[in-house]
């Protein structure tokens, strides 16, 4: 196998390639997008042969990253602690605690006493999978999904590790997730940016997001992902000036390549050529673009199952069902990122219009992936960046509470793409403050969906100032129980 | 020295065919025909073995004595040829004798248990890696020192034949490559084209009509020098070479981290652009911003310069662990110095040994140790007013200061005006070699120090900052003067002699001119670091004046034109293709420095996200005068970055930064298509034209001598006012009025609005060329 995507790699010198290709549209932006960084730095790097082809045969295709950003609270949506309530006020034995370092919002706490959660679990489907009553559509859909309770990670604090998460680092300037399958994968569809972002915010406490979660640190920028926003430039500078039509930026454009072919025929530089199918790549995304955007031909069936909010641009329930036609239009990496989690105090208050926020959509898009065939190509993923404490931070009453960051375990979940449905893995203990069995770091986490892809973690690398990077930094190992 | 690597790939790049040939017939056993090179008569360790070693063998073979399998090393001759450890008979090494050099027969053996790399590594040595090594061997397996840490000697200018090219030391140097392969330098580029390049690249801006016409009408052998000196002179010249440097020094307007309000650091910013300006020698503008506050009798503008230190991310994240982030802000620092200054990867050494560079972990916190003194805490505040716009240790600028002492500082108001600068604690702060590099971990304590593989440190110099750039600045030091210079090459030719300008150690591109480097870093030092004559050297040499014409002979020989037979075509970068449309359009407000500015931006980026807290939650955008200043001077809130800017990949400012990528993608067509800044350039610049008294072809013709800087051909101006012809004659007075509705400089009055819009079409579609934006 790995002879055979040499010599693959060895018939695409890139330069012969793109000077055979005929100046019809898009064949170089293609071009460059099916062989990324072959010939960075004008050496056929080895390295970068493997990149933009799979190691192996991949379960799934694409993946779309349902981000909730600012941690929800375990305790509250899955992981079920029915012992914490008898505790109530109660101190969190020193044992339990252990060294664990808490974040300079709790530190100085007096006491640390335990709180149960205000809603009720009940267990659902086959998986017989607790779930919260905050949740009710989720727990229609426990057996199409596998619910992780047993995710760690190093990072206590919102930007550290939410860039961990996304990037396999706490510092920036490395390549977010989405970037590296761009890299490691290549395009398949020739309209539409390879990594997109959407954003939306709940009600609840919110934490900022960073351009740098979706950045292509040192990969080229073509694997940056591009953000699709809400209103009428749905990405950035998209739209013609008001009164140029089609018609006329078509015109626009072919005097604009005659002229620079004049300027080719002077120099005889390749990247004149390639900035004029860089031109054309643009005027079909502006096409592709709103096309993909438009709701409005959407059935009213999946109107109803996304719920109503999903005519409103902008929020949790259109970015989900904007995901699922960006996904089906060939776009490798989705990433949504919700903010509004972020529950130190009035938790119970806020959570409720958080889960109420994200239920519905959430389980809606694994339906209709399901229903559409297309859930088993599809990596869908849902989860925070970190977890929450089981004691209280600030004033407990018996209605009211907040939990502070908690990095020691959080539950995800996932569906479709060669997961196992219908499995809880990983459990904590009695309290919800350790973790019990089957822990899961964040690397082997992003060595599982690597792997679901074709790609094995240790070698999809790139080479940064002698360094050869990965998502995974230096571990990671794949969570082969919940493979199907 | 040997000849690079680079060019060895390139002429074999020619030969592969027929030896692929040669192989295949001659034996079986060489399985790689397609990439089998011709080994050279005389193996050099630095730039044949070493690259093979540092990148194949060192992680388990190399200077991290904690990942060291087997207890040998590779990099260094003595372990290599003492006797074995597990097997005190063999020896890895055996100098002339490949058969009984352990190291050869693992790296050849057919038994994967024993191959080596093993196979577990993912790393493969090709068959041309084994000839080399085979053949070192056989000649002796001679270890050298590192290239890069040893001092460069000045080498005497090489003879060439074509000797009437060179117009400076450089060309001989280049010219004598070029020879050796048979490559002929291009002529001179087109006046034109060259005034272009020239202006681009001293003052970030294209040359006006004036300079164009009076370049042009100048046939005197003097008039290139002529621009030259006088593109020195202006302050754009400080602007231009402050960006580079604010790349390296992350300078940004916000703290970076998750709410990422808004710092006051533009005085600094201010202090870069006015030390370009008056020719600060190189090791005075670096020893100030090092170690400004430590001076002997330390002045206010000394201090503000420290503010290069200061510039790095700083939390303002409740609840984080203070101590977690200090010892971040102390690594930056750290890091900043090691690849910005010294040109290595000292980073790498944060939480074990380096594995390729002979630094150990413990080198690393001496170096460390050097910054881990200042008066600083974690967190200081979390996000709010005016009081936390700098952090502590800070200095507060008066206008008094500023009419008097700091006369560069561009303040525009009375209120209270606060910049973080260094400076340390009366006490030292002891300093740990960082176990893992994690903060709560400390191990043995350290002193100051340096690593020695560069030179060590010297026992006169106080161990202090302003020891280390004494010591930076010794010249004996390999190392300051090579990385700048190739800094500074890197600006005007669009890549260094060494490519990877932020490592010049063991898996950084060996030099493309090593001969060159030298005798540049050692003229430089020479002539007391001076920065402006140093430009001027690269400026004027043949070298940088050829043409941009790529012929298909030179495209095949040496497609990444390392032999620099031509002259460098790049597009430009982000802030000078906003400088570009204002300056060429005459909207270009030439103010210099001062607080940053919000020009246009697409809604909501901010507003999005966001957390709602701080004055940077809202992009309130700017009106009249400064939505025309230069591109450096858009605002930079680091965690989400001016969106044109990083589209054409301008740092974010995150980390120190030597290089940036030029890539070319759709959103750049985006931007150069749709941006309101390039459309009201067009139209500002479209109805200053239809004032004046001449004829259409004369105006398309004047528009595109303003945007490319030169005049247009016959078959350009055709196709011109052919699509300027067609506009006027389809356009419809709605669609014109939409048209010209965009930006908000005030709309020319009595200028007929069809008129206007078609005009306006063909200026933007001029702003649109791809050699507008490139220097060529």
């Amino acid at each position: 196998m790995e002879k055979e995507i040499l010599e693959h790699g060895l018939n695409f010198n890139r330069r012969r390639f793109l000077s055979s290709m005929s100046l019809g549209i898009g064949g170089i932006a293609l071009g460059s997008l099916l062989m990324p960084d072959l010939f960075k730095n004008g050496e056929l790097d080895e390295e970068a042969l493997v990149a933009g082809m799979p190691h192996f045969a991949p379960k799934a295709k694409r993946v779309i990253y349902l981000f909730q950003n600012g941690a929800p609270s375990q305790q509250e949506l899955f992981d079920y602690k029915p012992k914490l309530r008898d505790l109530f006020g109660q101190e969190i034995p020193p044992s339990v605690r252990g060294t664990q370092r808490l974040t300079g919002m709790t530190a100085n706490q007096a006491s640390f006493p335990l709180v149960g959660s205000f809603v009720n679990f009940k267990q659902y489907g086959e998986s017989r999978a607790w779930v919260s009553d905050l949740l009710p559509y989720t727990s229609k859909i426990v057996d199409d999904i596998c619910i992780v309770k047993s995710m760690y990670t190093e990072a206590i604090n919102h930007d550290p590790a939410l860039t961990f998460l996304q990037t396999g680092s706490q510092q920036g300037n490395r390549p977010s997730m989405g970037a590296w399958l761009s890299y490691g994968l290549g395009n398949e569809n020739k309209n539409l940016p390879n990594f997109t972002v959407l954003l939306s915010r709940g009600v609840g406490n919110g934490q900022g997001v960073y351009s740098k979660l979706w950045s292509n640190g040192f990969l080229d920028s073509v694997h940056q992902g591009v953000q699709f926003s809400k209103g009428e430039d749905p990405v950035l500078y998209l739209r013609d000036p008001e009164g140029m039509d089609r018609k006329e930026r078509r015109d626009m454009l072919d005097n604009l390549s005659e002229l620079n072919e004049m300027s080719y025929q002077e120099f005889g530089d390749p990247e004149i050529t390639a900035k004029v199918k860089q031109y054309e790549m643009a005027y079909r995304m502006q096409t592709a673009v709103p096309e993909v955007m438009d709701l409005s031909k959407e059935s009213d069936d999946i109107i109803k199952l996304y719920g109503p909010d999903c005519l409103v641009p902008g929020t949790f329930a259109a970015n989900c069902l904007l995901a699922r036609k960006l996904s089906e239009n060939g776009v490798r990496f989705v990433q949504l990122y919700h903010q509004g989690w972020d529950q130190h105090g009035n938790l119970p208050f806020e959570i409720t219009k958080q889960a109420k926020d994200v239920d519905q959509a959430s389980a809606a898009l694994v339906t209709d992936l399901k229903q559409r065939g297309l859930l088993d190509e599809t990596l869908v993923i849902w989860g925070g960046e970190f977890g929450r404490t089981s004691y209280t931070q600030g004033k407990l009453t018996t209605d009211n509470y907040g939990r502070d960051h908690h990095p020691r375990c959080f539950t995800i979940w996932m569906a479709g793409g060669g997961i196992k449905p219908g499995i809880v893995y990983g459990e904590t203990d009695e309290l919800g403050y350790n973790i019990a069995s089957n822990p899961v770091h964040v690397h082997d986490f992003q060595a599982t969906i690597l792997h679901q892809l074709g790609l094995n973690h240790e070698k999809l690398v790139f080479k940064h100032l002698g360094r050869r990077y990965r998502l995974t930094d230096v571990s990671g190992k794949v969570v082969n129980d919940i493979i199907s | 020295m040997k000849s690079p690597i680079d060019m060895r790939r390139t002429l074999l790049f020619l030969t592969v065919p027929c030896l692929a040939l040669v192989f295949q017939c001659r034996t079986s056993d060489s399985s790689n025909q397609a990439k089998e090179e011709k080994v050279p008569e005389e193996i050099s360790y630095n730039f044949d073995i070493r690259p093979i070693l540092s990148d194949k063998c060192l992680v388990c073979h190399g200077p991290d004595a904690n990942k060291r399998e087997a207890g040998l090393r590779l990099d260094v001759a003595e372990s290599a040829f003492q006797a074995l450890k597990e097997n005190p008979k063999a020896h890895a090494l055996v100098a002339g004798k490949p058969e009984f050099s352990q190291a050869y027969l693992r790296i050849t053996s057919k038994d994967t248990a024993l191959l080596m790399p093993p196979p577990s590594s993912n790393l493969k040595l090709t068959q041309h890696e084994i000839n080399l090594i085979e053949k070192w061997i056989k000649q002796g397996a001679k270890y050298e020192k590192h290239w890069a840490f040893v001092a460069p000697k000045k080498p005497s200018v090489p003879k060439v034949e074509q000797e009437e090219w060179p117009k400076n030391e450089i060309d001989y140097f280049v010219l004598q490559k070029q020879e050796q392969k048979g490559l002929k330098p291009n002529e001179e580029a087109d006046k034109e084209r060259l005034l272009k390049r020239l202006s681009l690249d001293l003052n970030g801006l294209p040359p006006s009509l004036q300079m164009m016409d009076e370049f042009l009408a100048d046939n005197s052998p003097k008039a290139y020098e002529k621009m030259v000196d006088k593109l020195l002179k202006n302050t754009a010249y400080g602007e231009k070479m402050a960006i580079h440097w604010l790349d390296l020094a992350r300078y940004a307007d916000s703290h970076g981290y998750q709410d990422d309000g808004y710092r006051t650091q533009w005085p600094w910013r201010d202090w870069v652009i006015h030390a370009f300006n008056q020719n600060m020698h190189y090791n005075d503008f670096v020893t100030w911003q090092l170690a400004g506050d430590l001076m002997p009798n330390s002045t206010k503008e000394q201090l503000l310069a420290t503010g290069f230190n200061r510039n790095h991310k700083i939390t303002e994240e409740g609840g984080v662990i203070p101590e977690e982030y200090r010892i971040m802000y102390v690594t930056d620092r750290n890091d900043l110095f090691g690849k910005g200054l010294l040109g290595v990867t000292l980073e790498c050494a944060h939480c074990h040994d380096h594995k390729y560079d002979p630094f150990s972990q413990k080198e690393y916190y001496q170096m460390f140790a050097f910054f881990n003194n200042v008066k600083e805490v974690g967190i200081e505040s979390v996000i709010g007013g005016p009081e936390t716009y700098a952090k502590k240790p800070l200095m507060e600028i008066s206008n008094e200061d500023v009419k008097n002492i700091l006369t560069f500082v561009n303040k525009q108001d009375t209120s209270r005006l606060i910049v973080s600068v260094m400076g340390d604690l009366d006490t030292t702060r002891k300093t740990y070699i960082l176990k893992r590099g994690v903060y709560d971990a400390p191990g043995d304590e350290v002193e100051p120090g340096t690593p020695k593989s560069i030179l060590p440190f010297n026992n006169k110099y106080p161990k202090n900052r302003l020891g280390l750039s004494q010591w930076l600045f010794d010249k004996k030091n390999p190392l300051t003067a090579r990385v700048y210079v190739n800094i500074l090459w890197q600006e005007f030719f669009g890549k260094g002699i060494v490519k990877t300008s932020g490592d010049f150690g063991m898996q950084g591109e060996l030099p493309s001119h090593p001969a060159l480097l030298d005798w540049l870093a050692s003229d430089f030092m020479e002539h007391n670091w001076d920065v402006k004559r140093l430009v001027k050297q690269m400026v004027t040499s043949a070298t940088y004046r050829q043409s941009a014409v790529i012929t298909k002979e030179k495209l095949a020989m040496d497609p990444d034109n390392i032999l620099l037979a031509r002259g460098a075509r790049y597009r430009i970068n982000a802030e000078f293709i906003k400088d570009l449309v204002l300056s060429s359009s005459g909207l270009l407000n030439k103010t210099i420095g001062g607080p940053s500015v919000k020009p246009y931006q697409p809604a909501g980026l901010w507003e999005g996200a966001t957390s709602g807290r701080g004055l940077l939650s809202v992009y309130n955008q700017d009106h009249g005068a400064s939505l025309y200043r230069r591109g450096m001077y858009t605002l930079i809130k680091r965690t989400v970055p001016p969106p044109t800017m990083g589209i054409f990949d301008a740092s974010n400012r995150d980390l120190c930064e030597v290089k940036r990528l030029k890539t070319n993608t759709p959103l750049q067509a985006l931007v150069m298509m749709n941006d309101p800044t390039v459309l009201e350039a067009s139209r500002v610049l479209a109805a200053k034209l239809l004032q004046e008294k001449t004829d259409a072809k004369e105006k398309v013709a004047k528009a595109f001598r303003l945007i490319v800087c030169r005049k247009p051909s016959d078959k350009e101006l055709g196709v011109l006012t052919a699509y300027y012809d067609k506009q006027l004659k389809t356009m419809k007075p709605e669609t014109a009025q939409k048209m010209i509705a965009v930006g908000e400089y005030p709309l020319t009055k009595n200028v007929d609005k069809k008129t206007l819009a078609a005009l306006m079409r063909v200026v933007s579609t001029i702003y649109n060329l791809e050699e507008t934006i490139t220097k060529s």
